[in-house]
């Protein structure tokens, strides 16, 4: 589904993402660990489309097209979802408001009509209640003044109304408690299917507990120097990353 | 001969047209002197620092059209609030147009200053109210030199107009450069409740200039609603002089929606002469090109206990300017004085202007006064993340805007008014809203 080759990317002329190769398929789902600063959000960022970053070498394919040069909300038309670090407050567009006009961009796009508000309100229904979210939280301006586990516990809500094909998850488990994660991650495997994949960015294995990977890759220096496991997240948890630095060093 | 000259010269043949042997014709004449003497506001003057009138008065203004125009219906009915009923008072190049008017005298009064000027069962009304709020300043005495048409609108004790009313300028163009001088009167009477709304609009590309003074009394616990939609075509101009006298318990609110336009000056003046008395000014202003809009609003707080709302959003693309002048007076007396004041500006180019200047002239102690100016741009976190989520750039922009000018929006009364208002933003940012908000 995404295959990445040999990218190079950078902000300000200072390069960031250094000849980093990654290959998704569909059902997959794989989780991006890595020390800070490494470059796991930028390559969220990159996938997403977003313009300060420059594409120097290599591809982005999803489903076999290149996708580097399209608009962030071309991506977002062809099934790319980034689940935000830091989602934005937006004062003055509610919840609702906001997917539904998401959704409707999206099907606009793709030459369909806009959905019938009553098949509109059945899924806001449906995935609200996915994700245990309050009805009340949904005719909120979006993001203003939500503590951090109800933006991450809405943009699974997004995530869940968009049904990408490829969803990445940036640190999705930091401002969560134990029980908003276990809902997050339960509303994320749910959504999973053999058609889909995820990406799942995290410092922690413990969203991985509940969100299990096929395959953990390590991201260091702008490039991903090892590949395992769901195990391997576990040693990583024990052992930290110098471990990896040295042998990337030797 | 440049303007100036020839309006003074040409105030005798006004004086034909009117009776000079009234009281009003002694305040017309003071008035003139007082332009005579003053002329038009330039550069050198405080509050016109930054908006120059020089390049609109170079025109050759017809000072006063005369050829009867009629338009048709069709053709400008988009300019109306039409899908509800409403009063109508219109008037074509500065004349009262009865085919698209509609006037009454039941209970209330929604006519014509020229009728309410000269005859005598208004008499008591235009001594106790004409030309009692407006100040002697050079725009407003020149209005006042040659006032002789606008609207007249006079609420009585105890009334709840159940329909708006809609004040509407159009200018026909028939002539190469226009100058109007719509002269309106407002007294709503203790108790009383009315919602207005109000348009200035040229119909061609030939040169408009509208000087415009409108008076508006509340007397005890009235409310006034008045909306002010600029959207004209860019050959027009508009200096807009506006004096508000409120009593105790009165509520005024004024919503100014400037989007169109070449120069725009709105003179927005609230005098508080009671307790217990809300004032509020809101403004959107949303203008690119070479357009400009400058907003001067004073509050003066006379009496203690009084409240004043201000909040106003603007939104400049490519070389437009835009001036918010700010002015709050608190005086000694004016104890519990609740002001405040709010203006938020987006700057979407590099060759945009903003100049903002909140000017608050305390003398009391025990007072709340906060206002908050910022200037900014669109954030582009904010429009990665909506276009992340398959909103066009342009559709993003737009809903950022909106949500930014809401706060503005939310407060208008009138459904009909706001959803006009929403429309001209959408049609101006060129996008077709499938959301609201």
């Amino acid at each position: 589904m995404l295959k990445i080759e040999n990218l190079h990317a950078e902000v300000e002329e200072k390069a960031i993402l250094k000849g980093l190769s990654l290959e998704v398929k569909a059902g997959e789902v794989h989780a991006i660990m890595g020390p800070n600063g490494a470059g796991k959000s930028t390559l969220a960022s990159i996938v997403a489309g977003k313009e300060e970053y420059e594409v120097t070498e290599g591809s982005i394919e999803l489903d076999g097209e290149d996708i580097s040069e399209l608009a962030p909300e071309e991506r977002a038309h062809e099934g790319v979802f980034l689940s935000f670090q830091y989602p934005v407050e937006i004062p003055g567009v509610t919840v609702t408001n906001f997917i539904k006009t998401a959704i409707n961009e999206s099907r606009k796009a793709r030459g369909l009509e806009e959905m019938p508000a009553k098949d509109m309100l059945k899924k806001i229904r449906e995935k609200s209640e996915l994700l245990e979210i309050d009805r009340k939280f949904l005719s909120r301006s979006l993001n203003e003044g939500f503590s951090g586990g109800e933006k991450k516990r809405n943009e699974i809500f997004q995530m869940a109304m968009l049904e990408p094909k490829l969803a990445i998850l940036d640190e999705t488990d930091s401002g969560l408690d134990i029980d908003a994660l276990r809902i997050v991650a339960n509303g994320v495997n749910k959504l999973k299917s053999k058609d889909n994949a995820v990406i799942v960015i995290t410092h922690y294995q413990r969203l991985l507990d509940y969100i299990v990977p096929d395959f953990v890759h390590v991201l260091h220096d702008g490039k991903i120097v090892k590949t395992g496991d769901a195990s391997l997240a576990l040693e990583l948890e024990k052992k930290g990353y110098d471990w990896i630095k040295e042998e990337v060093m030797s | 001969m440049d303007l100036k000259e020839k309006l003074v010269s040409s105030y005798v043949a006004f004086e034909d047209g009117v009776n000079i042997n009234s009281d009003v014709h002694d305040i017309r004449t003071k008035a003139f002197h007082d332009f005579e003497k003053s002329g038009f506001p330039t550069k050198k003057m405080e509050a016109w620092k930054y908006t120059s009138l020089n390049s609109i008065l170079k025109e050759d203004y017809s000072i006063f059209p005369d050829k009867e125009k009629t338009v048709n219906l069709a053709d400008v009915k988009k300019y109306f609030i039409h899908d509800i009923d409403t009063y109508k008072i219109v008037f074509i190049d500065g004349k009262y147009s009865s085919f698209l008017s509609e006037t009454t005298h039941d209970q209330i009064d929604v006519c014509l200053m020229s009728s309410a000027l000269t005859k005598s069962k208004y008499k008591a009304v235009i001594e106790n109210y004409f030309n009692k709020a407006a100040k002697e300043e050079n725009m407003t005495s020149l209005n006042t030199a040659f006032a002789k048409e606008g609207a007249y609108i006079h609420i009585p004790k105890n009334t709840e107009v159940e329909k708006p009313i809609q004040i509407i300028n159009f200018t026909t163009g028939t002539e190469e450069a226009t100058m109007l001088q719509p002269r309106n009167l407002i007294v709503a009477e203790q108790n009383a409740h009315v919602q207005i709304i109000e348009r200035h609009q040229s119909l061609t590309k030939n040169a408009v200039l509208t000087n415009s003074v409108t008076e508006i009394f509340a007397d005890r616990h009235a409310t006034v609603d008045y909306y002010k939609i600029q959207n004209d075509a860019v050959s027009a101009s508009l200096v807009d002089n506006t004096y508000i006298e409120q009593q105790s318990e009165s509520t005024v609110s004024v919503h100014t929606f400037s989007f169109g336009g070449n120069i725009t000056r709105n003179n927005l003046n609230f005098f508080q002469k009671g307790e217990h008395i809300d004032s509020i000014l809101k403004g959107i202003t949303i203008i690119e090109g070479k357009q400009h809009v400058d907003h001067h609003t004073l509050v003066h707080h006379i009496e203690p206990n009084c409240e004043s709302h201000q909040d106003y959003k603007g939104i400049y693309d490519e070389r437009s300017t835009g001036v918010f002048n700010g002015k709050v007076i608190v005086e000694k007396e004016a104890q519990k004085t609740n002001a405040y004041q709010q203006n938020n500006n987006v700057l979407i180019s590099d060759k945009a202007t903003i100049n903002a200047k909140p000017q608050l002239e305390i003398f009391a102690d025990d007072v709340k006064c906060s206002h908050g100016c910022t200037i900014g741009q669109l954030d582009d976190q904010a429009l990665f993340y909506m276009q992340q989520r398959g909103i066009p750039k342009k559709e993003a922009r737009a809903l950022l805007m909106y949500a930014f000018a809401n706060t503005v929006l939310e407060s208008v009364k009138i459904p009909e008014v706001k959803e006009r208002i929403t429309r001209i933003i959408a049609n101006k940012l060129g996008v077709n809203i499938g959301f609201d908000i």
